[in-house]
């Protein structure tokens, strides 16, 4: 196989969340990845999470399909680990000046502006979830995303038949719903202004 | 019962966008939506709600997988990761140690003075007779060194006799400014600026001076390139700025560093017309505060590219100020290129300041100005 054909078969694994590709990946950015933050004032678990936000940001991007082989992974991941780090830096007030090496490097500004974006929707999520507490969290998660049937939730959580436990479900997503889109809209708001 | 109703409709609601409903029933369903627009809106936004859902599952699904797949690897020795080894332990700790070690070895040293001078003061005081000698011994040896310094400095004299009485002190007058174009010392200045010059110095804002030589001077074009030739001179590691090939756009804030006088100097302005002197194409009019000595500083656009080299201003009008188009120092380096031993240099093409503050830029690129000094 040649290296490009490579790229595009581990990008299009990624996208799947493949675990091999995943694998395959991590294993040769990681060190590199890691060099850069210890050398600029960052420790092992800075580094950790900087590449894993870089994996994320390049999961996202191979996932929307606009991921034209313009550049290596690895340039791509190297990339976005400066630019995360960089901005981690000066929000720490830690300005440094130049990281890493500058030449090698892709624009990156808008897939990271992206990303943050998406992941403040994530966290909105995430955050809407936690707050609604037992047993709306473990109800919901359990429906959407292990995607389980109303009788295996219906047995799991306790219910004595299923319509019970979808009136629980549906009490649960109507207060979660709310909070999506009272937040959903705000945030669209705020993007017009 | 209206709950039970809304809980049925957004069952079907559900299965309908999960492609769940047999084909009657879907039938059924999709003309329902278009009869009842409560419904479609129903639909519309639940799909919505699922698809962001649906992200939010498999965006937690992969950082999960991420977390995994870190583990192992590291387990299995395939990424060396969290514990650090060796060299990169040591600087990372001292890294982060740096200030509490600094701190701490004061507070020791403090207690230290402290301590001997409370034992100095409180321990019984030593006798005379031995301290006289103490410092006799203590004479002698000041003695001794004073003999062997006047020998070294008798030396260094003769020495520094032999050797400023053939170089004669260069007399420098300040030329202009120059910048840096390429990390092992190449500069980039107004060939007029180095006109008629025996010898070339470049000072850099330190107030550092290193030699200089002219490998390139393209008079029509006004534009020189130098080469530090110096041994105290430490080549940069990078350059932060890159040097545009394009034109820039009318009105756009630009603004330079020189060296009018003998502190560099800041200006800012604005892109005010496409050619120069006299409809000159190789050039540009900005408008920005100039004067002798600003000829060759870097004129830069708020991404950090150098658009230009500040060149020369009209006399007749204030304000107004032309600036060689950067596109020459490419089309400059070319030709040199042509020479062997040059065929190496590769200017950047990316700037590493976009997106900083203009303080955080100048910051950065104030030490790639130089002052350029020459001796007629």
């Amino acid at each position: 196989m040649n290296p490009e054909n490579n790229e595009r078969t581990l990008l299009q694994g990624l996208a799947r969340n493949d675990r091999k590709a995943v694998e395959t990946i991590y294993k040769e950015n990681y060190t590199t990845v890691q060099a850069l933050i210890i050398n600029n004032n960052g420790s092992a678990d800075d580094a950790k999470d900087i590449f894993q936000e870089a994996m994320i940001v390049l999961y996202e991007k191979a996932r929307s399909g606009t991921f034209e082989l313009s550049c290596q992974i690895k340039t791509y991941v190297y990339s976005v680990s400066r630019r995360l780090w960089l901005k981690r830096l000066q929000q720490a007030n830690r300005y440094s000046a130049d990281i890493g090496n500058a030449d090698g490097v892709v624009p990156v500004e808008e897939d990271i502006d992206e990303h943050e974006r998406r992941d403040a929707e994530f966290d909105m999520m995430e955050k809407a979830i936690q707050g609604l507490g037992e047993p709306c969290k473990s109800l919901l998660e359990a429906f959407y995303l292990r995607k389980m049937n109303m009788q295996e939730i219906a047995t799991a959580f306790g219910y004595t038949n299923a319509e019970n436990a979808k009136t629980q479900k549906y009490k649960c997503l109507m207060r979660l719903k709310k909070i999506f889109f009272s937040h959903y809209k705000n945030g669209t708001e705020d993007e017009r202004k | 019962m209206k709950e039970s109703n809304d809980i049925m409709i957004l069952d079907a609601v559900e299965r309908y966008i999960r492609g769940e409903m047999n084909p009657d029933e879907r039938l059924f369903f999709e003309n329902l939506r278009k009869t009842n627009g409560e419904i479609d809106q129903l639909v519309v936004e639940h799909t919505l709600f699922l698809q962001q859902m649906n992200r939010f599952g498999e965006w937690k699904k992969f950082k999960s997988n991420l977390h995994e797949v870190h583990t192992d690897l590291a387990q299995q020795g395939k990424i060396k990761a969290d514990k650090l080894k060796g060299g990169a332990k040591v600087v990372y700790i001292w890294k982060k140690y740096k200030r509490v070690a600094a701190i701490a070895a004061s507070i020791a040293g403090i207690t230290a003075i402290t301590i001997s001078s409370l034992v100095w003061s409180i321990s019984p005081k030593p006798d005379n007779q031995k301290l006289q000698d103490l410092s006799r011994d203590l004479q002698r040896v000041k003695e001794d060194q004073r003999k062997y310094n006047s020998e070294v400095t008798k030396e260094v004299n003769t020495l520094k006799n032999k050797i400023t009485v053939p170089v004669k002190e260069i007399d420098y007058k300040s030329g202009g400014s120059g910048f840096i174009i390429d990390p092992k010392g190449l500069l980039v200045t107004n060939a007029h600026v180095v006109k008629d010059a025996k010898n070339i110095a470049v000072q850099n804002r330190s107030g550092n001076s290193f030699n200089a030589t002219i490998i390139f001077l393209d008079k029509e074009k006004d534009l020189a390139i130098l080469k530090i030739e110096d041994e105290n001179f430490k080549p940069f590691t990078s350059i932060p700025y890159s040097i545009s090939k394009s034109t820039t756009d009318l009105a756009e804030p630009i603004y330079t560093l020189g060296y009018p006088r003998d502190e560099i100097v800041y200006g800012e302005g604005y892109l005010s017309a496409q050619t120069g002197f006299k409809n000159d194409t190789l050039s540009c009019q900005i408008s920005i505060p100039a004067n002798p000595g600003n000829s060759g500083g870097p004129v830069m656009n708020k991404q950090g590219e150098v658009i230009g080299i500040l060149s020369t201003r009209e006399t007749s009008a204030e304000g107004v100020v032309f600036a060689l188009r950067a596109r020459h120092i490419h089309n400059a380096l070319n030709e040199l290129k042509k020479d062997t031993s040059y065929q190496r240099i590769k200017l950047s093409s990316r700037s590493s300041l976009n997106g900083l503050e203009r303080t955080q830029q100048v910051k950065k690129v104030e030490d790639y100005v130089f002052m350029v000094k020459v001796s007629r």
